[in-house]
């Protein structure tokens, strides 16, 4: 029996660069960054007073504002990426459709912690008749996917996975398998993150892990680049219409690409720290089940966070997966534009790598100023200038604390 | 200074996402203002809040309507 093919028929987001796709995706070819200062609360206190923050973002055009209280950011990032993916793909105004062959996996890295921050303190100052119903519901992880079907009424399978920074990626993987399967012909998948509060940033901080390039806000983020000294943290969601092919076509469905491979592995190795055959093999594993060899591909969106230490392993893991064909691929960072979105970066860099294959463009990686040779950096990652090429493959790659690895393969159709 | 009918039902309309007209003192909050079992939870915890006392949950399961969260909050307060 032949697999049941998945196609990508909406597309949605909310990022540091821009609230909606079109916006996003113009200011990613422009190479404008969407990291500044840290404005939410007063970050004076900490290593770390920068990232990509979400602006102008309004949640009572999605949802009414009695609801919106009652849900922690992330969940508005993921309700409002899923809308417009759903918007996006026509699904809205399908007669008949089948809500029961729908479902929704939208996933978070972290969830709530915002709220679970300030509800601490009110437990601390209050007592436990400070802490309110909604905290629970406000704060799970998989309640972005029990709102989207409640407010769409999508009855197929509805949770959201969890696998710190590859929990975008293995999301749309693992929802694009439910179609596969058989489980459902339309799957609503990708990831959010909503976790730049004091204790969010104050704990990434405690690892050394971020950019500590706090004057200069706009170039902290600088895969690569000898200069790097950490992550940025951002925020948002990306969220996919994934849809079963002969679904999508029978209805006359826009097609932005097709995923044709997901592969997973882990390091097991260290909570932290990378090493390069993980992602190796995550990456063979996503061609393997692609059915495409390392030479078809031209684009990779890396993950390609700006950390010393990942930015030069995931080098190393690409020229492992790749050999020789490494040299010849685009490897390409846009966490040099939005910082890293952590659970929801799988999810937004799924929708970019989507665009360069329906644009045939690859974004620049910003801040690529001197590229970091001695430590083996030494690949083309589309330093600083958006590059107008043919795209057939192109694959997503996301890493995650405790050695998770996912690799998404998308085609032009 | 609002009274005390006035500021209840101030604390409904915004907890429950309806219009301040649609409150009225005979209004029930689940049959006819749409509240479900945690909205009415969050709306006792705001009456404590606004009236700075404490509902014990034995007395909030009987505030079912404005007029008995009126009555209380008359009855109660410091």
């Amino acid at each position: 029996m032949s697999k049941r093919r998945v196609v990508v028929t909406g597309l949605g987001h909310v990022s540091p660069v821009g609230n909606d796709v079109a916006t996003g995706w113009a200011n990613l070819l422009a190479g404008k960054s969407g990291i500044g200062r840290i404005t939410r609360f007063d970050a004076s206190d900490l290593a770390c007073q920068i990232a990509g923050e979400v602006r102008d973002f309004d949640i009572s055009q999605y949802i009414s504002p009695k609801d919106a209280r009652r849900m922690d950011l992330f969940i508005h990032f993921g309700i409002a990426a899923a809308l417009q993916a759903v918007a996006d793909s026509g699904l809205d105004d399908v007669a008949g459709l089948d809500k029961t062959r729908v479902g929704v996996n939208i996933g978070s890295g972290i969830g709530g912690l915002p709220l679970i921050e300030n509800t601490g303190v009110d437990l601390m100052e209050g007592g436990p008749r400070k802490i309110g119903p909604f905290f629970i519901p406000g704060s799970l992880i998989n309640l972005i996917a029990g709102h989207v079907t409640i407010l769409k009424g999508y009855q197929g399978p509805s949770y959201g996975i969890v696998s710190a920074c590859t929990t975008g990626a293995h999301a749309i993987g693992d929802a694009a398998r439910i179609i596969q399967y058989g489980d459902a012909d339309v799957m609503v998948a990708g990831g959010a993150e909503g976790a730049i509060s004091r204790l969010g940033v104050g704990g990434f901080a405690a690892m050394k892990a971020l950019s500590t390039r706090n004057d200069d806000p706009a170039s902290a983020s600088r895969p690569w680049d000898k200069g790097r000294d950490g992550f940025v943290m951002g925020e948002g969601a990306g969220v996919l219409v994934l849809e079963e092919y002969e679904h999508a076509k029978k209805r006359g469905a826009k097609i932005y690409a097709e995923l044709i491979g997901f592969g997973m592995s882990s390091d097991a190795h260290h909570i932290t720290a990378p090493n390069a055959e993980g992602p190796a093999r995550g990456v063979a594993n996503a061609l393997r089940d692609a059915g495409v060899n390392p030479d078809d591909v031209q684009y990779v969106n890396a993950h390609g966070t700006s950390t010393p230490l990942g930015d030069a392993n995931e080098t190393n893991a690409l020229k492992l997966a790749f050999g020789d064909h490494a040299k010849k691929l685009v490897v390409n960072s846009t966490k040099s534009m939005t910082g890293h979105l952590l659970g929801g970066a799988g999810g937004v860099e799924a929708i970019y790598s989507i665009l360069a294959i329906h644009n045939q463009v690859s974004p620049p990686t910003i801040n690529l100023v001197e590229q970091d040779i001695d430590a083996g950096c030494d690949l083309d990652y589309c330093a600083n200038t958006a590059r107008d090429m043919k795209i057939d493959v192109a694959i997503s790659n996301s890493f995650g604390f405790g050695g998770t690895n996912g690799t998404l393969v998308f085609k032009r159709v | 200074m609002e009274n005390i009918e006035q500021r209840v039902k101030k604390i409904v309309a915004e907890q429950l996402g309806v219009p301040e007209t649609d409150v009225k003192i005979e209004s029930s909050f689940v049959n006819d203002l749409g509240a479900d079992s945690l909205d009415t939870v969050e709306l006792v915890m705001a009456l404590e809040e606004e009236f700075e006392c404490e509902i014990p949950d034995e007395e909030a399961e009987k505030i079912t309507t404005v007029q008995q969260a009126v009555d209380y909050v008359t009855a109660n307060l410091k």
